[in-house]
């Protein structure tokens, strides 16, 4: 068993299908669903942990592709700009997840992409807008 | 057998000076008691990198042809205060750019001030200077648009009224609604808790009297070289001290100033804080004297010897009354919770530990090259027995005794 997250953005046409319901009837996924914004006829986009066989991720992974959904890993979703973070740690007491945290004794800020689940808290918490993300 | 500042000096020159930063003198204290750690160090270099609003820049742009007396002066957009003579203008940090919406959008974002300016211009970027004015016989320019360089322009002298607050708040929220502060965002519920301070780095925390720290030291500043000038505004020496005579509440400010030309992006950057404005991060260290025992014990005072107030920014803070929460200290703070009231509180910080340690290091090896050498005050900050008291403003009416004097 595995466990991936990742970023789907869903053409018009699907935004109304109910896909998550095949995830887990047609290949035995556990979906959790962390972030979405799906509108009626408009383009919707889903923040997604998949739970499952890896055989069946990947077939789960080919059924969305073929419906046209965009599909990112979340790693990519949430960037430290470290050339502008002045280590200061004021995003950490935001992150849900501790995907951001002080290093411990010496207070060094991480960002751990594994844990993010590109809630995005920490975009305005940052003084210096190092945070960048994408989705919206 | 208390040393000199000019003993300490002569040690530098020659290479001999025990220097090691705050951090460092914490466990020298700790292992060998202030008496000996005394004898054996001169120097204990401090640093602390965190938002300052009270800073900005004095700046002199040279007259274009013809030339001009800068009435209004905007970079990028930011105006900058010119009640001065004709091209000189101060760029503050907090002053937002023209048509910024502020918080007319709950909470404003603050995307650039006049602190973005002035790192822009620390990073050698080109920044617009627009000008207008009303014109004179001997200044007949009117409008004005152009873009300049800080190596282009005749001066650029950062000068920070208030800097380096001898300690600070810890930010709750106590009420039901997001806050957001100076101190940042603060959630409902005493959801979160922000401190701002290098704790057992922090320059004023380790002279806490202010005895080798006055008018005229040298320190390090925004990557360069600065002096203090004076007290900062809202010096407030006279308030609570504990046993080794650290403030219990923010209590000390400095005066600071330095040539802008010779400091460096990464340590003066501009700061968006949600719902409150834009500030300036400002980098600065200091070298203290160890001229005897008691300088080395407070230099030696470590984050679990040094406690912070916890303040209440919904209510209390803004309407000026006491908070309820008593105080913490910088280790439990450090740790990433408080206690308040039985519930546990994450914590994070606006002032960035690791830069602080950065700056006392930086320090420290300008100090071993003999590069940055120790200053006698030319007079002393007010300390604790001054008198000095900061004062609330009280709104009120006109006086009798001021009326009569119209007549």
């Amino acid at each position: 068993m595995r466990t991936k997250r990742f970023v789907l953005t869903f053409p018009p046409e699907e935004v109304e299908s109910p896909v998550i319901y095949h995830l887990v009837k047609e290949y035995d996924i556990k979906p959790n669903i962390l972030r979405a914004s799906i509108n009626p006829r408009e383009q919707g986009t889903m923040v997604l942990e998949l739970n499952g066989r890896k055989e069946n991720l990947d077939k789960a992974l080919d059924y969305l592709k073929g419906l046209g959904v965009i599909i990112e890993s979340l790693g990519q979703d949430i960037a430290m700009n470290e050339q502008r973070c002045i280590q200061c740690g004021a995003c950490t007491g935001f992150c849900p997840t501790g995907a951001l945290d002080y290093e411990r004794p010496g207070m060094k800020v991480v960002f751990n992409a594994d844990k993010c689940i590109a809630c995005e808290l920490c975009l305005t918490a940052c003084l210096t807008r190092a945070m960048e993300g994408r989705f919206r | 057998m208390p040393k000199t500042i000019a003993e300490i000096n002569e040690r530098i020159k020659q290479g001999k000076a025990v220097v090691v930063t705050a951090e460092e003198m914490v466990d020298v204290v700790r292992k060998d008691g202030p008496a000996a750690a005394a004898k054996k160090v001169d120097v204990v270099t401090t640093g602390t990198f965190g938002p300052m609003c009270s800073s900005g820049a004095h700046l002199n742009f040279g007259h274009p042809t013809p030339r001009m007396k800068m009435q209004k002066v905007w970079l990028n957009d930011v105006e900058a205060y010119t009640g001065l003579a004709a091209v000189d203008a101060y760029i503050g940090a907090t002053q937002l750019r023209e048509g910024d919406p502020e918080n007319s959008r709950y909470p404003g974002d603050f995307p650039y001030g006049g602190a973005h300016v002035i790192h822009d211009l620390v990073a050698g970027r080109e920044v617009n200077l627009r000008s207008t004015s009303y014109g004179t016989d001997c200044y007949p320019r009117k409008e004005l648009s152009t873009w300049i360089r800080l190596s282009e322009i005749n001066e650029a002298v950062l000068f920070n009224p208030r800097n380096c607050y001898q300690n600070y708040n810890v930010a709750v929220n106590a009420s039901d609604r997001p806050v957001y502060t100076y101190l940042g965002q603060l959630r409902p519920r005493l959801g979160n808790a922000y401190y701002c301070s290098a704790g057992q780095l922090s320059p004023l925390l380790k002279d806490p009297t202010y005895r080798t720290l006055g008018i005229g030291t040298r320190i390090w500043l925004g990557g360069g070289v600065g002096y203090v000038v004076w007290q900062g505004t809202q010096h407030n020496p006279g308030v609570a001290r504990d046993e080794n005579g650290v403030p219990r509440t923010p209590a000390g400010t400095l005066t600071v100033i330095g040539d802008l030309k010779q400091m460096k992006p990464e340590w003066l950057v501009g700061v968006s804080l949600m719902g409150y404005g834009t500030s300036l991060a400002v980098g600065i260290g200091t070298a203290i004297p160890i001229l005897d025992e008691g300088l080395a014990r407070t230099a030696g005072l470590s984050d679990e010897e040094l406690s912070a107030p916890i303040v209440e920014y919904s209510d209390c803070y803004p309407n000026m009354k006491k908070s309820p929460y008593g105080s913490t200290t910088y280790a439990q703070l450090k740790s990433g919770l408080i206690e308040i009231e039985g519930k546990k509180v994450p914590t994070s910080s606006l002032s960035s530990y690791p830069k602080a340690v950065e700056i006392a290091e930086q320090l420290k090896s300008q100090i071993f090259a003999g590069k940055f050498l120790l200053t006698e005050p030319v007079a002393p900050l007010p300390g604790p027995e001054s008198g000095i008291k900061f004062q609330p403003l009280k709104v009120r009416e006109r006086s009798n005794d001021d009326i009569k004097l119209d007549r």
